[in-house]
């Protein structure tokens, strides 16, 4: 029997390929994956099984001999189990097979293929999936293989390109700048005037830096305690906010109020007893709370939220361009993946094995007849003999279990065992 | 000795080839053979040195040729220092090539030992010149720093960032650091001009004597005395503090070079071709 060898196979729809209303249909919960890939697994078309399910995409990874069956068992499978119908399934979802399959999800691991990229919370997920999928035993020797080299290749994207190096939120660009004119933030004081999710979201970066005293003003007093106790900091009238520039060093503003809060005179003035010390303002609201001019004051730098999107913008590009050389990565892993998927086939492995035997016994050949120089050609051709026969019947019974379908019923896994055992993939 | 020097020529170049390529790759590992690279340089250097103060028995300080090379020895030897001290690899893009065609030119300069007056011989002098030059060089990186803080600051004023802000350290890295320099510049040059005024002393029987070089060098000093005093008044940091360690620097290259070819006096001897 010459069974074709085991396919890898992957499914699955993503932001691009789906509206969020279809992924969060499909999407699948904890219990609905540790269910799935019982059920799938089950099917004999399916022999290795993980499923990736994030708010951005739900990727089904398989190792299956039959293509077509496994592929109508999974789709069988969601429009049974989710509420959604054949065709509007079919139109959002893409199916990878083999080299392509690898490809994505390496792409999809090292960040390349998500919304924002080079963000780096997709390694995790994956990460995440596949541990539940190994608690499941519903991954073996091929997926296994596939995910270290997807962790792998995710890993050395990160480290040698600069993909993942630049801010891409309002909020963390914010507090890139502020290292940039700090350098450390320890101690740093910040004060926040009003409230808004993404100036509480800067606080919460900052506060991760461990900057020093948080201040936080807002026009009912009683919200601005609420926050202040939220980032253990403390809470300030709105007239007080004049004072305090004296103090802090970072400055978040985001009201709702009509003119400027704080306007160039009136830092002017503050700069001189603050002996010049830098001072920061991010300017998140829209009509503006910060006075532009200031930004002309000495040691003085006020950032609005169409600046920050200007740096946002010029960070993204910067990935883009990081990303091309990223994917020479992944196609080069993806390259030495399809070789060791290739060695898993029964010939070569069969030929490697030889090789390396006909390798031992012709080096140690050739050493002992070194020594025997008294031996005639008639007895160096019956020692050679025996060689080449000792070589053929040491391989006969190994041969013969791999192109038997092995014992466990899995190719993959004789296959497996017999380079590991032999050695044959460290040359 | 001449393949000795000409050697250190060549390793100041390579760590300066080795920076320029950290600067624009960012691969750390590069700039750490920069550093070790301008550290055996510095070191053959200063072996160079010692081995010309035993043979001609004064210190090499005699001609344009041999100051010049003093000045890319201090450069380095600050720079390293410097270096040790704070987390400033950026401005090994400046140092280095600083320190390299300093060298070069001195090495291209004719250098015809002039008899060792009496006048060289001094350890007084000796320790006048040492100062001074180290001095000198803490200013150069001073200046150095004060460039690289304008150019990011320019970066985070107008919005605009790009190739330098991302290599670029942060402004209160600069600033702290131009400032370290310019106090320890300070220092040196204070402790060098109060060393030449003893020596001047014991040679020509006054302290002073309106001679050019001195003049502009307690000019270049009062430059630095306002900008030190203003710092610790008023807090002058940052965009001012840079501008005035570039005028600072300024001013003594003219004390350097300008005075001896364009003035007279007794220090020039040593200075000209």
């Amino acid at each position: 029997m010459n069974a074709s060898q085991a396919q890898i196979i992957l499914m699955g729809l993503n932001h691009k390929t789906a509206a969020v209303e279809v992924r969060e249909c499909v999407a699948f919960s904890q219990e609905e994956t540790v269910d799935s890939l019982l059920k799938l697994k089950a099917q004999p078309a399916i022999s290795e099984l993980i499923i990736i399910s994030t708010c951005n995409r739900v990727e089904i990874l398989m190792a299956a001999n039959d293509r077509q069956a496994a592929i109508a068992a999974v789709m069988t499978h969601i429009s049974e189990s989710k509420q959604i119908t054949g065709p509007a399934l079919e139109k959002a979802l893409y199916v990878h097979v083999n080299e392509a399959a690898v490809r994505h999800l390496f792409m999809v691991a090292a960040s390349l293929d998500s919304m924002i990229i080079g963000e780096p919370q997709i390694l995790g997920q994956i990460k995440d999936a596949y541990q539940v999928a190994a608690d499941q035993q519903t991954a073996g020797v091929l997926l296994n293989r596939l995910l270290h080299r997807a962790f792998f290749i995710a890993k050395k994207v990160r480290s040698e390109t600069g993909i993942g190096d630049s801010a891409v939120s309002v909020s963390y660009a914010a507090v890139e700048l502020a290292r940039k004119i700090f350098g450390d933030l320890a101690d740093k004081q910040v004060l926040l005037i009003g409230a808004g999710e993404m100036a509480e979201l800067a606080v919460e970066h900052l506060l991760r830096q461990r900057v020093g005293a948080i201040f936080v003003a807002n026009r009912t007093f009683k919200r601005g305690v609420e926050l202040a106790e939220r980032f253990k900091g403390q809470a300030i009238r709105m007239e007080e906010v004049n004072e305090h520039l004296t103090r802090v060093d970072i400055i978040i503003s985001s009201t709702g109020a009509p003119g400027y809060m704080i306007t160039g005179p009136q830092v002017k003035e503050k700069m001189r007893s603050r002996k010049n010390r830098p001072l920061f303002f991010i300017d998140i609201a829209v009509p503006r709370d910060i006075d532009p001019a200031i930004n002309r004051i000495n040691n003085a730098y006020v950032y609005d939220i169409d600046d920050l999107k200007g740096v946002i913008d010029e960070n993204i590009d910067e990935r883009k361009k990081e990303a091309v050389k990223a994917e020479r990565m992944v196609e080069e892993a993806v390259i030495k993946f399809q070789e060791w998927v290739n060695n898993l086939d029964v010939v070569p492995t069969i030929v490697d094995l030889r090789q390396k035997v006909e390798g031992i016994v012709k080096s140690e050949l050739e050493k002992t007849l070194h020594g025997l120089k008294h031996l005639s050609e008639t007895d160096r051709a019956a020692v050679n003999r025996m060689a080449d026969a000792l070589v053929k019947k040491l391989l006969h019974d190994p041969a013969l279990y791999l192109k038997s379908e092995g014992s466990q019923g899995d190719r993959a896994v004789s296959v497996d065992i017999i380079r590991k055992l032999f050695r044959l993939d460290e040359t | 000795m001449y393949w000795l020097n000409v050697f250190t020529i060549l390793l100041y170049f390579l760590s300066s080839v080795l920076y320029a390529v950290y600067f624009f790759f960012q691969k750390k590992a590069v700039q750490r053979a920069g550093y070790a690279v301008l550290l055996t340089g510095f070191l053959l250097h200063s072996v160079l040195i010692g081995a010309a103060l035993v043979t001609a028995q004064a210190f090499p300080a005699r001609n344009l040729s041999e100051t010049l090379s003093i000045s890319a020895w201090a450069v380095a030897g600050v720079f390293l220092l410097l270096r040790y001290k704070f987390d400033l690899r950026v401005l090994g893009i400046y140092a280095a090539p600083l320190a390299a065609v300093t060298m070069l030119v001195s090495a291209l300069l004719p250098n015809q030992p002039r008899e060792a007056v009496t006048l060289f011989k001094s350890l007084w002098l000796t320790i006048h010149v040492i100062i001074i030059f180290l001095g000198e060089a803490a200013f150069a990186l001073a200046c150095g720093i004060g460039i690289f803080y304008l150019i990011q600051e320019h970066a985070i004023k107008s919005k605009r960032h790009g190739f330098f802000y991302k290599r670029l350290p942060s402004l209160d890295l600069l600033d702290s650091t131009g400032y370290a320099c310019i106090v320890v510049g300070f220092i040196l040059l204070t402790m060098g001009l109060i060393v030449g005024f003893v020596y001047a002393e014991s040679v020509w029987g006054r302290f002073w004597s309106w001679d050019t070089k001195e003049v502009w060098s307690v000019i270049s000093w009062l430059v630095y005395v306002a900008l030190l005093h203003q710092r610790m008044t008023v807090g002058w940091r940052g965009r001012r503090a840079a501008i005035m360690a570039i005028i600072g620097f300024g001013a003594l290259l003219f004390t350097f070079f300008g005075v001896n070819f364009l003035l007279k006096g007794h220090h020039g001897d040593f200075t000209k071709f």
